[in-house]
């Protein structure tokens, strides 16, 4: 501790240097925070899920749909506590830019079967009493501008015509791997309009004991499998996991560019150091000369480098944890959830720590083989 | 006007400094062209879907063939059209299809699924849709339960080689060939006979109808004639506009987030450039003295440093387009979340895309340099000679 004046002072003695390096190791932390957060975020997501909740889709494929009437089969399932409905609206709204998810749900069962949606209880009365109401996440009515009990027109993609809704509540979330950034309405008044064709996109089923969820699964899949519309059941985890497949390679993708950065920033870092070294080659023969040992000085030197890759990594994950989670980032709707984690957080501070080896070592390693006599008569 | 020479030389002398931050500029223009090869694949596959003399009808209001939906007598009365052209066998070159995506296992990992589209079409699809070409096996026969499978599916896909059977839908499918399609995103779908996907999907109902103009310059004319038609509920795209609006989100996306993740780390790539260029001033100091008292002008000096600063980066701009070269051609995919479907498709580097890392990396030394530069033409003479 004695010599931190001395590592403070080398470390002042280049200013702008020491700055501008500081600068690039935060700049490159705060670009492997924001790259590994998308990662882990999808990953979250694709491990996320009640594990009372099981999905019920059409084996044909996602987008085709299930008759109504399973609604009531389904509830006599053995091991069936509720069941709940809920359909893919894809509608426009204005111009089409910002894009949010729409649905239409059946809003008893639906809110009962997501507690995560928090519906203040007089908003929710509300909702079921009109028909052609709606509620929406807190982000979405920022996004819009918009404010309870105000109409706004949706136009249909997949079901044709301009949809009036009323926004009849404003729901928040519990978890913040659901999405605030959604709009729900009624699926009885979509069924009204659409000329009762009673069809459901999926079924999401409560189950009394997640051990059974196999069995459940399985016991359903097997009341369908000669129907015209045969089912694919699974739980909730596995139905946002095949969400998460969609992205692709993202994972590889980031981490390659993140492997990228560090490696580019590691190179800034390791130069600026070396130039450092190189400049102070008189002083430290002096400072063998005054009975600084070889170890003492390897340990100056690996010290100096830490201090500027340590600052720089503090700076730059804490931007990045500070920057997500102080304007609530959401990627438009894509990654609800949005949090660098506390991994991530580590995993940065261990990358600085290698960024301090890996830049430290030759000058450090230079500094303590220095023979002093012959470094000694560059000193003016 | 300095020799360039002088600054080949000085930069020999710190051969490791100069190298780092070369390298360090070649790694920003490394994920330069690869981030943007990336967005420009995308975009190339399906901008290729499209071609200019094709029009491409959905039900009016639907911004998918996932939303469409159209009737066989739509379908008719859009093949009657005096403006599409004949196809070799005298018929009109029209395609009325069905679009739907089917849930495919993954070769690694069959449990997880895959959107992947089935696009059911009549036998003028072939020659109506862009460059697609069967290379190996036969077209499937009218009236069987046969496929044909996207060259992009065929290694990512089991059950996809000739001879297979591919089963979705609930019942087998025989695998008879496979196409590409001058590697637009029709590459990532199983094509089948419309007649044969009716029943199994979605019944008597068309996603879209795509025809062949005469004569493309017709196209406003065809559009016109068509929205206002009363028998029909119609929306009329130029192909190609549609394919390239269908690009669009994801382009977007994946461009903003490349120059977002570029400029980022040029910002700490030009840091290291300006420790190292002051670093080279601060070295010089007698020599760039000794240069201003021969009479060179400071604003030669300046030149001098700018243009080392900025060949040290170009050298490293050349070494991240070689670093960057071999991702060319490896295919990708991804869902473009304007369909719903999976598109597969090759990172592309262009030349120009290659030009333009060059251009950023020199923008990187030219910036990393100038206040370094303008020190050494700042420099007091008599000072630094002492």
């Amino acid at each position: 501790m004695k010599f931190l004046p001395l590592i403070l002072s080398n470390l002042f003695r280049h200013k702008r240097r020491t700055m501008l390096t500081i600068a690039s190791v935060a700049l490159a932390l705060f670009l492997f925070a924001s790259l590994r957060t998308v990662v882990t975020t999808i990953g979250a997501y694709s491990e996320w899920g009640s594990a009372r909740r099981l999905v019920t889709t059409n084996a044909t494929g996602i987008v085709f749909s299930l008759p109504l009437a399973y609604a009531n089969r389904l509830s006599a399932v053995r091991g069936v506590d509720a069941v709940s409905w809920a359909n893919w609206f894809g509608g426009r709204y204005g111009d089409g830019k910002r894009f949010f998810a729409n649905f239409a749900v059946d809003p008893e069962s639906y809110l009962e079967m997501y507690p995560e949606i928090v519906l203040p209880p007089d908003q929710r009365a509300a909702w079921l009493r009109e028909k052609a109401s709606a509620v929406v996440g807190i982000r979405l009515l920022g996004v819009f501008g918009w404010r309870l009990g105000q109409d706004i027109t949706l136009q249909g993609t997949i079901f044709p015509g301009d949809w009036t809704l009323t926004i009849r509540g404003v729901y928040t979330v519990s978890d913040p791997l659901i999405n605030d950034d959604m709009l729900l309405f009624r699926h009885d008044y979509l069924d009204e309009r659409i000329g009762r064709a009673g069809q459901a996109g999926w079924y999401v089923l409560k189950i009394a004991n997640p051990e059974e969820a196999g069995q459940v699964g399985k016991a359903v899949d097997d009341m369908f499998r000669n129907s015209s519309s045969p089912t694919k059941t699974g739980t909730e985890q596995e139905f946002n996991a095949s969400f998460a497949t969609m992205w692709g390679n993202v994972g590889l993708l980031m981490n390659t560019i993140g492997l990228a950065v560090v490696f580019a920033i590691l190179l800034v870092t390791a130069n600026a150091m070396m130039m450092s070294a190189r400049e102070r080659t008189g002083e430290i023969a002096v400072l063998k000369t005054i009975g600084f040992t070889d170890r003492m000085l390897f340990t100056l030197t690996m010290l100096e480098a830490g201090a500027i890759t340590l600052i720089g990594a503090v700076l730059g994950l804490g931007t990045a944890k500070a920057l997500y989670k102080g304007t609530n980032f959401n990627a438009a709707g894509f990654l609800p959830g949005f949090d660098v984690t506390v991994s991530t957080l580590v995993t940065g501070l261990g990358i600085a720590l290698v960024l301090m080896l890996a830049s430290g070592l030759v000058p450090a390693m230079r500094a303590a083989r220095l023979p002093v006599t012959q470094a000694l008569r560059h000193v003016e | 006007m300095i020799p360039i020479v002088y600054n080949v030389r000085s930069v020999r002398q710190r051969p490791v400094s100069t190298a780092l931050t070369a390298l360090g500029v070649g790694l920003v223009v490394a994920v330069f062209i690869g981030t943007l090869a990336l967005a420009n694949g995308f975009r190339h596959a399906l901008v290729r879907t499209g071609s200019d003399r094709n029009v491409f009808v959905l039900r009016k209001g639907a911004d998918a063939e996932m939303s469409s939906g159209l009737s066989r007598e739509t379908a008719s009365i859009i093949s009657a059209l005096p403006h599409i052209a004949a196809g070799p066998d005298g018929r009109p070159m029209v395609s009325p299809e069905v679009y739907v995506l089917v849930p495919l296992g993954r070769i690694q990992d069959t449990s997880k699924v895959t959107n992947v589209v089935a696009r059911g079409v009549s036998d003028q699809a072939w020659i109506v849709r862009n460059n697609v070409q069967v290379v190996a096996g036969r077209r499937p026969v009218s009236g069987r339960a046969e496929v044909c499978v996207g060259q992009k599916l065929v290694a990512r896909f089991p059950h996809t080689a000739v001879g297979d059977r591919l089963r979705f839908a609930g019942r087998d499918w025989e695998v008879v060939c496979h196409f590409t399609a001058g590697g637009s995103s029709f590459e990532s779908e199983v094509w089948g006979e419309n007649e044969q996907y009716m029943p199994v999907f979605r019944g008597e109902v068309f996603q879209s109808i795509t025809f062949r103009l005469q004569d493309p310059a017709t196209f406003e004319d065809v559009k016109r004639e068509l929205e206002a038609d009363r028998r029909v509920t119609v929306d009329v795209h130029r192909e190609r506009d549609f394919y390239v609006q269908q690009s669009a989100l994801l382009d977007r996306i994946l461009r903003i987030l490349a120059i977002l993740i570029t400029s980022i780390m040029a910002v700490g790539a030009i840091f290291g450039a300006v420790n190292t260029m002051y670093a080279a001033v601060s070295a010089r100091a007698p020599e760039i003295a000794v240069l201003l008292t021969l009479g060179f002008k400071p604003r030669s000096v300046l030149a001098s440093f700018l243009i080392e600063s900025a060949v040290i980066a170009a050298i490293g701009g050349a070494v991240g387009c070689l670093i960057a070269l071999p991702v060319n051609g490896i295919v990708t995919s991804t869902t473009n979340w304007a369909s719903f479907s999976e598109v597969a498709f090759s990172f592309r580097i262009t030349p120009k895309l290659l030009l333009d890392g060059m251009i950023f990396a020199v923008v990187m030394g030219v910036l990393g340099g100038f206040f370094p530069a303008r020190r050494a033409a700042k420099l007091p003479v008599i000072e630094a000679l002492r």
